[in-house]
């Protein structure tokens, strides 16, 4: 599909795309987390762009960053150190976990771009005064946007904003329903393209394109079923490889719970009423990054009702080495599913070390097996 | 490697012994009909000791278990039960240790509610929720926004609510009214001690240092546990005498203290005698640190007569929860009022809120401080991460360079 084509394209070479949207005239405000509002940046006049990491050697961070810190922290530290993120015009960090934290900390010490953010958002999402933090902050970050753009962000420009993210959320969720309707409709590289894509690209572009690949796979006679469906848990997964080596060992992607998937496109936000509460309520209200704190059992239950919904037969926990939220959670997650006799896997990974080579042996005996 | 003979501090008895009493005040809570709170190191303890509830603290049973060499086996014991080895050596000893009830007192006192601050960390917080739903108790989580380069009215607000709200989960786990005149007592005291232990960390400023962040990392203990209570408020009064007479008497921790280190990061807990000793071959004392430093961090923001308002900005702000820059200017104002000729960082794998941003500190220190850096990677509780022998050579060669720099 030429649709999709695109959003290969666009991600095979992010700097050439920045420097499209830079060309368009639009400042691009890097960042790293699900949950950065990134319907006020877009409000502002502002590009949006999740940033990963190139996975290029680290050299330069190596400076300010002990090897035990997670690879997407270094990783994106090396490619802002060493020029490669030099299209951004700013940053921002929305509070998660302790190591993005100190990368705040770092970036904004060796301050390279114009614009700097740090959104200190609360860590539990779920009390009343949590919520009414969580709104002042949002607020806060919108006036530093003000400041930096030399324009209000009014109410009607955040309600189109929303309602373009909507629409994006939308879309994803219906691709993604769609594929857990008939898994191996479309393919898991297609699908981390789709995702990666609607995190980098202009949103304009996005909020045209995935509409119609909606509309065409509906139209595809889906393919018969063939191979055991998986769902896959952790947090960033930034390697189509990785599907790739799902599907070769015979198993079918049907959902996912990444901060790189599902959990950053799932619940939609109000389109009316006041929109700063709007934004702050779809926050408390979606399923939460471990680094955030709603219930003791949301998350283990989730993981549980993503299985069942997609019918998975297999759960497989995709976790980065030295990440430490997701790490904490994983016992928990898979006591869940061992009890609902749902089988899991739990894979490490390093995204400096590209090499899929015993991994894709240890999925295959999993998926076999299951 | 034999340390050469050091004059003891006499107040060390009386400190075991405290503590001892308070562990088995805590081990016979139920008997007593006293509750226990489970509550991080750095979070709100004098609401507790305002309503008689006993504080128990997992990362000074982490301490002990370090201590004792026992981390090694725990920390195994919890990557047995899937908890990946590159998490906290706190957090995996505990964890593992509530279902082995192993370690060296046999495990803590069960708890009944636990109490959760993430002023230190986020660790913390994923720690607090895996022992809420093994031992089935309420948490109350204290959200203390970071302040990377501030403490923001947002912030201010926020947290001062939450005091209420703890006050309020405080009534309704143990079904009492919430007494504000021992609260206001708590906090005197609390305060009280704060002061008194910064002045026990004050006394080593003195050449030759009476004592050494070794014996700081033993101390420390009271206010950690018994913040807001008489007993450190005594027991520091005692040791700064004893310190102040080492001082006239001419003492030293060090027979002969010829060069004076600052300490950064927890302690090697499993090899404080065999790192102490290491140094003071060298005649060289760790005479500060920025770990035991961080429990009167705060006593700026603190208002002995409105302690329960001011503690909101007290317990955020504190060293751990603040910009890497911030915590590089406190790094040089130790340097400067403790007048040391080193600095030496524990780059600790069990702690990355600690550690990351420690390189871009020594670089600065490099730069405005014109000491020099020793850096060495290990854990706190877990031996697995500490290659004696490289550290050991690495400690020499910088104690050249310390010695060339003072000829
Ligand atoms: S991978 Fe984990 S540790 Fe690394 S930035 Fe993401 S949440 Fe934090
Ligand atoms: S050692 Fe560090 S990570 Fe562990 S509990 Fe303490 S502050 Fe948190």
């Amino acid at each position: 599909m030429k649709e999709i084509r695109i959003f290969h394209e666009a991600i095979e070479n992010t700097s050439n795309m920045a420097r499209k949207i830079k060309a368009g005239q639009k400042k691009i405000i890097g960042h790293l987390c699900s949950y950065t509002p990134e319907e006020l940046i877009y409000a502002a006049g502002f590009h949006p762009m999740r940033l990963f990491s190139s996975k290029s050697d680290i050299v330069l961070a190596e400076k300010h960053l002990q090897s035990y810190c997670c690879s997407p922290v270094r990783g994106v530290l090396e490619d802002s150190l060493s020029g490669r993120l030099d299209f951004l015009d700013g940053t921002v960090f929305p509070h998660t976990c302790d190591s993005i934290q100190r990368l705040s900390d770092i970036w904004r010490m060796n301050g390279k771009y114009e614009f700097f953010a740090d959104v200190i958002l609360p860590a539990k999402l779920n009390t009343r005064s949590a919520k009414t933090y969580m709104t002042d902050v949002l607020t806060g970050f919108k006036k530093e946007l003000e400041k930096a753009s030399g324009k209000k962000i009014t109410d009607t420009s955040l309600h189109e904003s929303i309602k373009k993210f909507n629409l994006i959320r939308e879309n994803l969720s219906k691709i993604y329903e769609l594929n857990s309707h008939n898994p191996g409709l479309i393919k898991g590289a297609d699908l981390y393209a789709i995702v990666k894509g609607s995190m980098v690209m202009d949103k304009d572009e996005v909020a045209g394109l995935l509409p119609v690949i909606a509309a065409n796979l509906e139209k595809i006679d889906p393919p018969s079923e063939k191979g055991k469906r998986i769902v896959i848990s952790g947090s960033i997964c930034d390697s189509p490889g990785f599907y790739e080596t799902i599907e070769e060992a015979g198993g079918l992607i049907a959902g996912d719970d990444l901060c790189t998937g599902q959990r950053w496109f799932e619940g939609m936000i109000q389109e009316d009423g006041d929109p700063m509460t709007a934004i702050a309520s779809r926050y408390f209200d979606r399923i939460n990054c471990p680094a955030k704190h709603t219930s003791l059992t949301f998350r283990g239950e989730n993981i549980v009702s993503l299985a069942r919904k997609n019918n998975a037969k297999g759960v497989i926990f995709m976790l980065l080495k030295f990440c430490d939220p997701h790490a904490f959670d994983y016992p928990y997650l898979k006591e869940y599913l061992d009890k609902e006799k749902i089988k899991t896997m739990a894979v490490e990974i390093d995204e400096q070390q590209q090499s899929l080579g015993q991994l894709s042996t240890r999925i295959e005996t999993f998926i076999h097996m299951i | 490697m034999q340390g050469k003979p050091q004059k003891k501090i006499k107040a060390a008895k009386k400190m075991r012994d405290l503590m001892t009493t308070y562990y088995l005040e805590a081990m016979s809570a139920g008997q007593n009909n006293k509750q226990i709170a489970w509550i991080t190191s750095g979070g709100p303890v004098e609401p507790l000791v305002a309503m008689d509830i006993i504080p128990v603290y997992p990362e000074n049973h982490g301490a002990m278990i370090g201590s004792s060499k026992m981390g090694e086996d725990l920390c195994i014991k919890a990557e047995d039960m899937g908890y990946s080895s590159d998490l906290c050596s706190y957090a995996r000893a505990d964890i593992a240790c509530s279902v082995v009830k192993g370690g060296p007192i046999g495990g803590l006192p069960r708890p009944d509610m636990l109490i959760c601050c993430n002023n230190i960390c986020g660790t913390v917080l994923k720690w607090y929720e895996v022992q809420a739903r093994f031992y089935k108790v309420p948490l109350f989580i204290l959200d203390t926004p970071f302040c990377h380069t501030g403490y923001s009215p947002e912030a201010a607000v926020y947290v001062r609510s939450q005091i209420d709200e703890y006050i309020g989960f405080l009534e309704k786990v143990t079904k009492k009214k919430f007494d504000y005149d021992k609260m206001a007592l708590a906090g005197k005291l609390s305060l009280e001690g704060q002061l008194l232990w910064q002045k026990v960390l004050n006394t080593t400023a003195h050449r030759p240092s009476p004592m050494s962040a070794f014996d700081a990392f033993f101390f420390l203990a009271l206010i950690v546990t018994l913040r807001g209570t008489q007993i450190p408020v005594d027991f520091y009064r005692e040791l700064i005498d004893e310190m102040e007479q080492r001082i006239r008497d001419g003492i030293s921790i060090i027979p002969d203290e010829q060069y004076r280190l600052l300490w950064d990061n927890l302690p090697l807990w499993y090899q404080l005698k065999w790192l102490s000793s290491e140094f003071s071959e060298h005649n060289a004392c760790l005479v500060a640190d920025t770990y035991t430093s961080a429990w009167c961090g705060a006593i700026k923001y603190t208002d002995e007569n409105n302690f329960l308002d001011s503690m909101a900005q007290a317990y955020t702000r504190i060293y751990l929860n603040i910009g890497v820059d911030q915590m590089a200017d406190q790094v040089l104002e130790m340097i400067k009022f403790y007048n040391v000729d080193g600095f030496v960082m524990h780059s600790n794998r069990s702690c990355k809120p600690y550690s990351f941003g420690q390189m871009d500190i020594m670089k600065i220190v490099r730069e405005r401080a014109e000491v020099p850096v020793l850096m060495i990677e290990a854990d706190m509780v877990d031996p697995r991460n500490f290659s004696k022998s490289q550290v050991e050579t690495r400690i020499d060669a910088f104690m050249e360079i310390v010695k060339q720099r003072n000829k």
